[in-house]
């Protein structure tokens, strides 16, 4: 009889933490030919159709980089909280929180000086996000409550709160959809390249990776969050103040995907309509896994997510394929990414009796 | 006249309260049989929404209601094996598991449905479940009509929470699911295989969200839409930690929920002064009120998040 175990095995050279994930898309990609096939996409023109739409041409490029920005917030947010152990899977609701908070501004502050609109914004959706995304963390280091299940639960009371809102005093006068008023222009993110929709806020999200980064690697609170995320008890017998730790965190990592929902608002859509988010929050944990919760495999991942969504749309139309595919391949890479993950440090031995 | 728009009303509600409930009892139950052999399954809530999708794409192909939620069980006990071999077999974070199998269901779900009907302009319908009124029972005034006249799922929901609780508390099989989930080596060292238990448990808890979801599609609605589960999935798993891992205790919280989200829906019905989205927010609101309250005392199954492997044993 011959079975299978799982050991540990000796750590991987450095090269094969690098390795590991392009094999792990590589692999994804062959799975999507099985939905493909099934709806009917001919093999090659369908892969052809989903890069030359996000990579293709000027535009789609462009385009690929917009996309990236809310996923490339929302995975940082969740690969930060992650890290401490805090299971913020709320995102989603923290991105329409920061969205909502802009949208709050960028309507009513037609009165002051056009130069403090947009970082008035910023800082208060970040502050929005990360507030609402405190909640969670005091209930789970006051409380105990789980926090998977209270940021989950928090996304829902989030969009009936946007609900309301926009049935009520945030609806456009003389609308009668759910709508809100635009912003103004000085609330709007600059468009930085000309026929595009290419905006400030890719800079910053971008510059987020940056940040995050720097405070992961060379700060002594980047080094508490992980301890905290690597044994709570060691860290609390060694002296750190694991509440604020994790309070700290979940303001970071609320307000990442704060910042999301207000480039979202600022720079895309310019009004809160209640599709504001088509689940970016919810991507964003799939990307901070696949990123092995690091800023700069965050990055990657997230590109490779915003190529898969905004090529499908290109795929769909020329193949028939549904866009739905994007959130399967999206599904998949996960799955793919986490058993290959394993076996950087596990082997399987097959063992005959 | 308002004497009986009141009895109308509460009536109503109680029918109301019941139907809502049961996705929930069907859910919280499949999650309690995974959470006591010690696996978090947080792919609840995309099982239940591959549930809700295959159930009422079997039942509009072959027009047979029964074949949609034996459907929506199969699809249920798939994702349950799914998740089996990703966070029992090979030992990974049951966390990202669990939510790595509701993204990839979600994405599924609606890519199927895509496939199988494009985009219509109207939804497809089928012939939903009718419900059944029990002889006598019924009849019990006042009560009577609204509490045992549901659909047969509900029944059978009624049925399932004393069968879960005789099954956990009162048979060998429970106490072994019971002893993997509280002390997964311990269990071991007497003979009992962890990694079936823990499977087997998987399975059977993804048909019990399978179908939960599959009643959603095919009784209380009579179509398939993209937020037809609306966090019902992550509520069951709440109300898992508020009834202390107890199918009965869990039930009862089920019921609250089913409560309000039947008080939203009357009140929307009656017509109402406060925007429905307050209404609609109470149920989560309270759920996590609720947890508060018991979050302090719970007694959460030892073995709860551990992988088991065997080499490593006392590691």
């Amino acid at each position: 009889m011959i079975r299978f175990r799982i050991i540990k095995r000796e750590p991987l050279p450095g090269w094969a933490k690098i390795m590991i994930p392009i094999a792990a898309i590589i692999a994804t990609l062959i799975f999507s030919a099985i939905p493909i096939l099934l709806a009917g996409g001919q093999l090659w023109k369908s892969y052809f159709y989903l890069f030359y739409g996000a990579l293709g041409t000027r535009y789609n490029l462009l385009e690929t980089f917009v996309k990236a920005s809310p996923l490339l917030l929302t995975g940082l947010a969740v690969a930060f909280a992650f890290r401490a152990k805090f299971w913020n899977i709320g995102a989603e609701g923290q991105l329409l929180a920061g969205a909502l908070t802009a949208t709050v501004l960028g309507v009513h502050m037609g009165s002051f000086p056009a130069a403090m609109v947009l970082p008035t914004i910023i800082i208060a959706g970040f502050l929005a996000g990360g507030i609402w995304a405190s909640i969670p963390a005091l209930l789970k280091t006051k409380l105990k409550v789980d926090d998977v299940v209270s940021t989950l639960l928090l996304n829902y009371v989030m969009i009936h709160i946007m609900g309301a809102l926009l049935f009520g005093p945030l609806q456009q006068p003389g609308s009668s959809w759910p709508r809100s008023s635009a912003i103004i222009e000085a609330a709007c993110y600059p468009i930085l390249v000309a026929r595009s929709r290419f905006h400030m806020g890719i800079l910053i999200s971008f510059a987020a990776v940056l940040i995050i980064w720097l405070v992961n690697k060379k700060t002594i609170f980047g080094y508490r969050s992980k301890a905290v995320g690597i044994n709570i008890r060691a860290a609390h017998f060694g002296g750190i103040n694991t509440t604020a730790v994790i309070l700290w965190t979940a303001l970071i990592s609320g307000g990442l995907a704060g910042m999301a929902g207000v480039g979202e608002l600022c720079a895309l859509q310019y009004r809160l309509i209640m599709d504001i988010s088509p689940g970016y929050g919810y991507s964003g944990i799939v990307i901070a896994m696949l990123g092995n919760l690091h800023p700069v495999g965050v990055l990657f991942s997230s590109l490779f997510f915003s190529i898969i969504i905004v090529g499908a749309q290109t795929m769909s139309r020329m193949t028939g394929v549904p866009t739905y595919i994007a959130e399967v391949i999206q599904g998949m890479a996960l799955m793919v990414m986490l058993i290959f993950l394993l076996f950087t440090e596990y082997k399987i031995r097959v063992i005959r009796k | 006249m308002s004497e009986i728009l009141n009895i109308a009303f509460i009536s109503g509600l109680i029918g109301a309260t019941m139907r809502m409930a049961t996705p929930i009892i069907f859910a919280t139950l499949g999650e309690i049989l995974a959470e006591r052999s010690g696996v978090l399954n947080l792919g609840i809530e995309g099982i239940m929404l591959m549930g809700a999708m295959t159930g009422f794409l079997f039942t509009f192909s072959t027009g047979s209601i029964w074949f949609g939620v034996f459907a929506a069980a199969c699809v249920g006990m798939l994702l349950g094996l799914l998740m089996a071999l990703l966070s029992v077999n090979l030992g990974l974070s049951q966390h990202v598991s669990g939510l790595g199998i509701t993204l990839f269901a979600t994405g599924l779900a609606m890519f199927i449905y895509r496939l199988h009907f494009g985009s219509p302009t109207v939804p497809p319908i089928i012939e939903p479940f009718k419900q059944v009124a029990l002889p006598v029972l019924s009849r019990i005034p006042l009560i009577g009509p609204a509490l045992f006249t549901q659909y047969s799922l509900t029944y059978i929901a009624w049925l399932l929470v004393p069968a879960m609780s005789i099954l956990l508390y009162k048979t060998n099989i429970g106490l072994k699911i019971r002893t993997v989930g509280e002390n997964p080596a311990g269990a071991d060292t007497v003979g009992v295989n962890v990694t079936l238990t823990r499977t087997l448990c998987l399975v059977a808890g993804g048909a019990l969200m399978g179908i939960g979801g599959g009643f959603l599609t095919l009784a209380h609605q009579n179509m398939f839409l993209i937020d037809v589960i609306g966090g019902r999935g992550w509520v069951a798993i709440a109300m898992v930690i508020f009834g202390n891992w107890d199918p009965l205790k869990g039930t009862i919280g089920a019921l609250i929920f089913g409560f309000l989200d039947g008080l939203q829906l009357r009140l929307q019905s009656v017509g109402l002064v406060i925007p429905f989205h307050i209404f609609l927010m109470i149920p989560y609101l309270l759920t996590i009120v609720a947890l508060i309250g018991v979050s302090r005392r719970a007694a959460v199954p030892a073995g709860l998040l551990q992988p088991y492997r065997r080499e490593e044993k006392g590691g």
